[in-house]
């Protein structure tokens, strides 16, 4: 039977974003979430993998107690069970930490998995840094932005493009790929589906002392990289208004904004302006 | 943890798409500024087969030191095998920084480099600084642009970060700048390759892509008339850039379907958009939100247009468009 993993992270959904401006992390307790889309398509390619190979799928998510939403929803998709992992010495982690916390998950829950599948980047932090760390931390190879799967006895075929190469690659198992959204359309979830998930569910949880973490373990305290300083762009446009004769007022608009417009043209369009 | 050696900053050598893609020399330019900073080398680093060209180039355009494994057996680029590689001239040599450009193969690289040496990344940089205590200040977008972190790896070494290309600017090439060149034989003890390529083919150019472009010119109904609507394409093509149009605009057959923009059509980042008669329904602003700078001219100043420019224009659309077209062939000299 063909083990499968399905790593899937729940994302904020609303446009205006919490902040705790202390640690520099999202107050994700106040947002929506949802499935982040390229994890669908990761448990779609999974689901259909599964389908043809008689397969099961175990999903894990690493997050506060929400992320179990996302769980249900996959078990509803038609995963067969879900493993959350969550635990406040988990908070803030970055991406080293958090690949190192879902390998000790999978190796705990799922030691004889066959591959594992990704999204292949988050609508949040969109590092895109997980799967290849999850990866080298399970020491199994790892391909990125897979598209089309192929399963062979102990080798996966896959083909994807990346830096304008299309490429077909064969990786052994057990390995790791993640999804590119530009495949595997996932499939839809009826009302009565996820209604039966939430009430047999099939999730369990885990926590830092569940996964053997060192008890000295603290995710925002051990992460390599420290989030120093978090703001918004400014996206206020000055608005500048010119009125009057349009001989004038082009000219104004190269007087002022020349440089500008000449830099997009990667031309100098001042030197030989005329007095 | 490691220890660094010395103050010496990595680009690691990207050069399959050389000449198109530049992101190693943009990389190598920003390294060159903050060197001084860090009192540290510039080098660059080169796996690969026949490689003699690239590493004359990136002494050219920055390297003060080029570490190359020059081999056969690396002639396609390998995630596993330049994983290998790198950790082992990281752990001989102990720079400060690493930097890698956020190609799609840097993006996959990066983050089993920095996992291998145990050390932080942060992604698509688009900006790098040394702060006072000698560190490197990485400033990294996440939600789509809407939030910007600086992020820093105070305890770790190196300190690696991925950038896009486009993000710093070259410095011209130098023929007679002078670099170092360490040549690394590849180890014996390489592990076999797991991700074995069985084919690869380029993709075709797909050619000037509107959502490539540096500058659109985007014309709409107030235009007035198919034939008025060529100077648009005139403007277009006088500043490189390409042609968008609004829905109204392609029905009325002004302009091909291929030049819709809108939530229907083509979503547009480019540095420069002028808008000419376009009112601004949702459907065709909707896609406008990358522009960086927008320039809108329509006879209306309250047309939405008009409220989301960076510069409104109040004019007419066709005598905008024919005095812009006339000043611009003059102050380039046509």
């Amino acid at each position: 039977m063909l083990n499968l993993v399905v790593c899937i992270k729940q994302v904020p959904i609303v446009s205006e974003l919490p902040w705790d401006s202390k640690t520099g992390t999202l107050r994700r307790e106040l947002a929506e979430g949802m499935m982040n889309p390229s994890c669908k398509h990761a448990l779609e390619a999974a689901l259909q993998l599964a389908d043809q190979h008689n397969g099961k799928i175990t999903v894990f998510s690493m997050g506060p107690l929400m992320a179990e939403e996302v769980l249900y929803e996959a078990v509803a998709m038609g995963a067969d069970r879900g493993v959350l992992l969550t635990d406040k010495r988990m908070a803030g982690a970055d991406t080293h930490i958090t690949s190192l916390i879902l390998a000790r998950a999978i190796k705990k829950k799922c030691p004889d998995f066959d591959l594992v599948l990704c999204g292949d980047q988050t609508s949040d932090s969109e590092t895109a840094q997980v799967g290849p760390q999850l990866a080298e931390e399970l020491g199994i190879p790892g391909v990125a932005n897979a598209e089309k799967l192929d399963l062979a006895t102990h080798a996966l075929c896959l083909e994807r493009q990346t830096d304008d190469f299309l490429e077909i690659l064969e990786m052994d198992l057990p390995g790791l790929v993640t999804i590119s959204p530009h495949y595997y359309v996932p499939r839809h979830v009826s009302l009565g589906g996820v209604q039966q998930a939430f009430d047999y569910p099939n999730v369990d949880t885990l926590g830092a002392d569940d996964l053997g973490l060192d008890p000295g373990l603290v995710a925002l305290k051990h992460s390599p990289t420290k989030i120093i300083r978090v703001y918004s762009p400014s996206t206020e446009k000055e608005n500048i208004v010119l009125k009057g004769a349009v001989k004038r007022i082009v000219n104004e608009l190269f007087t002022r904004f020349g440089d500008r417009i000449g830099g997009a043209m990667s031309k100098d369009l001042k030197t030989h302006d005329h007095p | 943890m490691m220890k660094t050696l010395n103050h010496d900053i990595w680009v690691f050598g990207d050069y399959r798409n050389y000449f198109q893609n530049r992101v190693t020399l943009q990389l190598l330019a920003r390294a060159g500024e903050l060197a001084p900073k860090t009192g540290g080398s510039i080098c660059a680093i080169v796996f690969g087969y026949d490689v003699g060209e690239y590493v004359a180039e990136y002494i050219a355009h920055g390297a003060e030191k080029v570490y190359v494994v020059d081999h056969p057996q690396l002639k396609q680029y390998s995630i596993e095998a330049y994983t290998g590689l790198m950790e082992r001239l990281v752990e001989a040599h102990r720079p400060e920084i690493l930097l890698i450009g956020a190609t799609c193969f840097g993006k996959e690289y990066a983050p089993k480099v920095a996992k291998r040496l145990k050390t932080g990344l942060s992604a698509d940089c688009i900006d790098l600084d040394i702060n006072k205590d000698g560190l490197m200040i990485q400033t990294s977008p996440s939600f789509g642009g809407n939030l910007i972190a600086e992020i820093l790896t105070p305890n770790n070494k190196p300190q690696v970060a991925t950038v896009r290309a486009g993000t710093f600017q070259e410095i011209p090439h130098n023929a007679d700048a002078k670099g170092e060149i360490i040549s690394m034989s590849i180890p014996d003890d390489l592990p076999m390759e797991r991700v074995r390529l069985i084919r690869s083919e380029r993709l075709p150019k797909k050619g000037h892509k509107i959502e490539d472009t540096s500058v659109v010119i985007c014309g709409g109904r107030g235009m007035g008339s198919k034939q008025k609507f060529k100077k648009i394409f005139e403007l277009a093509h006088l500043m490189d850039g390409e042609v968008g149009a609004t829905r109204p605009v392609v029905h009325a057959g002004w302009s091909g379907p291929n030049t819709l923009v809108g939530q229907a059509g083509r979503q547009i980042s480019p540095k420069i958009l002028i808008s000419f008669g376009i009112s601004g329904a949702i459907q065709h602003t909707a896609a406008l939100g990358d522009a960086d700078f927008i320039i809108a001219v329509n006879k209306n100043p309250n047309a939405t247009m008009m409220k989301m420019a960076d510069v409104a224009v109040v004019a007419d659309a066709n005598q905008a468009c024919l005095a812009i077209i006339k000043a611009i062939k003059e102050k380039i000299q046509i």
